[in-house]
């Protein structure tokens, strides 16, 4: 098992005929994951390097059987392509698309909300979601990913690549790992996927990547604090940022002096969460929580697992 | 983008909401014009800066009479106004304001932000104006009134009359006050705005409601639906390194330090500064030459870097995905030839065809050091940098 995202997906892509949907659609079909073809409005009926591309979402899901989407449709047009692919029946949508309006973002959560509560959303601006050795919806490479134990969440693209790089020097591979996206409103928090690697059997331990900005690392904490059963490291990004400044990501900004690095890290400690000091250190801080560093005495009743003994 | 009080004014304007309108001066030759355009004594000369906290600052001035007004206007044009949103070197005052002075007999805030948490609107307000919100909310935060807003249906009209009166407004004006609330709230949603704020809102002498200040801005991601706000953007209030880094579609951010950095992605740009400071060293920039960097890309970082003067070495981190290490190598080889780069260089390369990569700058005339990991191109530039 693992989590989100598993061999029942069957996929399209939202933006399949522009370069960059059409390079990684062809990506993830090389990594096994079951590409149904793609939608362009207007460009239906068209076959493109194997790929059938359909004007609708609502017809590529009758034809193809499709429960999710992957979108690359640009910024200014991909709150209507979410909107779409929720309206189509579409299970788990997974946004890439970077710069869209964060009213956009408000008015479709609002509509997700209210009109369609069980859809997943993923994204936006984000490198999406791979559960190894079985699907891939996203950007991201591959081939550096392992099957494994170890549950990744992160804000970040490359940051998570970086993650999943030193998990797999530990020879410790991956359940799932998932890019949350960088934006201030997006689809599932750190804490929707805190709970959903909690409750995954397959998933034995858990590294987040948060960085400055927003309140999402502090109310993952709280989660992990009262019930995470499995050990969880963690590195924030963005201890040197300045205040009131976007740090490429716009959902990366300390404003009114809210959302710095030093508070994220102190929350996240003090729910027993292991916090790497530099980025280097994020594979070495999963190895010292596995062991059952950081959550001395701070386990649950009932939660008991291996990691009980303090070394 | 922010935006400055008289540009704010004529956004507030348009949507209908009461404001004072006034003239912009850049020379003091330009008073004439304000005076005849604005005759009637007194008014108020206001720095038009993006940093707040004018007014305490002394960037804010009533004028009683002409004399007065040519005195404050030439006090204000060309000062360096220091307030706690200007840092230490304070911002230079290169427009003023001028603007008819009003009588009023209490003082409110109001904003609009969005809520993260809560992924919605939320309109901030309180009947003790005039201060800082930041402060109130730090030493008073029971004064703060909040209202979540639905973005689809904005602020509902029963929403604005319960703000009207809990804010303590005449009964009188129930209708003015929610009026001027939904109005902000419409120009945030439909300007695609990341803050709306008026500090203060007054009520006249006369009972009438008034917006006394006003601030914008908008969203950079919004911005690309509104283009013709796209002009507004003042380059006197921005870093000149940023906004070129912008052209090039590349994120940069000044820092205070001296060891310049350039990395893939945004989390991992930001890493590779936390990573310089853990280490001891100092970054000067954030730098991200996009997820999927290219070898132009990476020259452009390279000149935005070194016309930073203060920077003594340099630090490449890029973790290779889509983006192959043998075409970013290339990248670096031929961007360090055209900027005649003569600073230590550290690189560390990972990912995607990282063998190739690190052939490829083995093979060249390129000095540099390469690095195995994170932690170790941090230890190694700073190092370089302390000799």
């Amino acid at each position: 098992m693992a989590i989100f995202l598993d061999k029942r997906a069957r996929v399209i892509c939202q933006g399949i005929t522009g370069s960059a949907g059409l390079f990684h659609s062809k990506a993830c079909r090389d990594y096994g994951t079951k590409m149904m073809g793609g939608v362009t409005p207007g460009k239906g009926g068209a076959e493109i390097e194997g790929f059938k591309v359909f004007d609708t979402v609502g017809e590529a899901v009758e034809k193809t059987g499709a429960n999710t989407t992957m979108i690359f449709v640009p910024a200014l047009f991909a709150a209507d392509a979410i909107l779409e692919a929720a309206a189509a029946g579409i299970q788990l949508i997974v946004c890439i698309t970077e710069g869209i309006p964060a009213n956009d973002m408000a008015r479709v959560r609002a509509v997700l909300r209210y009109r369609h509560p069980d859809v997943r959303l993923i994204g936006p601006n984000c490198p999406g979601i791979i559960t190894p050795g079985v699907a891939k919806v996203g950007i991201m490479p591959g081939y550096i990913h392992k099957p494994g134990k170890i549950g990744i969440v992160s804000r970040s693209g490359t940051l998570t690549y970086e993650a999943v790089w030193q998990v797999t020097q530990l020879k410790l591979g991956q359940s799932t790992c998932i890019g949350i996206g960088g934006d201030p409103i997006v689809g599932t928090s750190h804490l929707d996927t805190l709970e959903a690697f909690n409750a995954d059997k397959d998933t034995q331990g858990v590294i987040m990547i948060g960085e400055i900005g927003g309140t999402a690392e502090e109310e993952a904490a709280q989660y992990v604090k009262k019930h995470m059963k499995k050990p969880v490291a963690a590195f924030i990004a963005g201890a040197t940022a300045p205040p009131g400044k976007r740090m490429g990501h716009a959902g990366a900004i300390v404003s009114g002096g809210k959302g710095t690095a030093k508070e994220k890290i102190a929350a996240l400690e003090a729910a027993g969460i292991v916090v790497a000091e530099s980025p280097g250190e994020i594979g070495s801080a999963l190895a010292a929580a596995l062991k059952g560093k950081g959550r001395k005495g701070k386990l649950a009743p009932g939660s008991g697992t291996k990691k009980k003994k303090k070394a | 983008m922010k935006l400055h009080e008289y540009q704010a004014k004529e956004i507030f304007a348009k949507y209908g909401l009461p404001v004072t309108p006034g003239a912009v001066v850049k020379h003091l030759s330009e008073v004439d014009e304000a005076l005849k355009r604005f005759p009637n004594a007194p008014w108020v000369v206001k720095a038009q800066i993006h940093a707040g906290g004018r007014g305490k600052a002394g960037g804010v001035k009533l004028a009683k009479d002409e004399v007065e007004l040519r005195n404050k206007a030439s006090d204000i044009l060309g000062m360096t106004l220091v307030s706690p949103q200007t840092g230490p070197q304070g911002k230079l005052v290169k427009k003023i304001f001028i603007t008819p002075a009003m009588d009023y007999a209490k003082e409110l805030y109001v904003s609009v932000v969005l809520d993260r948490g809560r992924q919605c609107p939320v309109i901030l307000a309180s009947s003790e104006g005039g201060t800082e919100i930041e402060d109130l909310a730090a030493h008073k935060p029971q004064a703060i009134q909040k209202v979540y807003v639905d973005p689809i249906l904005g602020l509902e009209p029963y929403q604005a009359r319960q703000l009207h009166l809990n804010l303590g407004l005449s009964r009188d004006k129930i209708n003015q006050g929610a009026r001027i609330f939904q109005d902000l709230v419409r120009m945030f949603l439909e300007l695609d705005l990341s803050l709306v704020e008026v500090n203060p809102l007054v009520v006249l002498k006369d009972g009438d409601i008034h917006c006394l200040d006003a601030k914008v801005a908008f969203e950079d991601n919004g911005l690309a639906r509104h283009k013709e706000y796209a002009s507004w953007r003042d380059p006197d209030e921005e870093d000149a390194r940023e906004l070129a880094a912008a052209g090039h579609g590349l994120s940069y951010i000044s820092l205070d330090g001296n060891i310049g950095c350039l990395a893939n992605g945004a989390g991992l740009a930001m890493a590779t500064a936390d990573a310089i400071q853990h280490f001891g060293g100092s970054p000067a920039n954030f730098l991200d030459v996009g997820g999927s960097a290219t070898a132009k890309a990476v020259t452009q970082a390279f000149k935005i870097i070194l016309s930073d003067t203060r920077v003594k070495a340099i630090l490449v981190n890029i973790f290779g995905g889509i983006m192959k290490c043998d075409v970013i190598a290339q990248g670096i080889i031929e961007a360090a030839k055209e900027v005649g780069l003569s600073l230590p260089l550290v690189i560390r390369l990972e990912g995607t065809n990282v063998e190739q990569g690190k052939k490829m700058l083995s093979q060249s005339t390129l000095h540099y050091q390469f690095a195995s990991s994170m932690d170790e191109a941090a230890k190694s530039v700073v190092r370089a940098v302390q000799g």
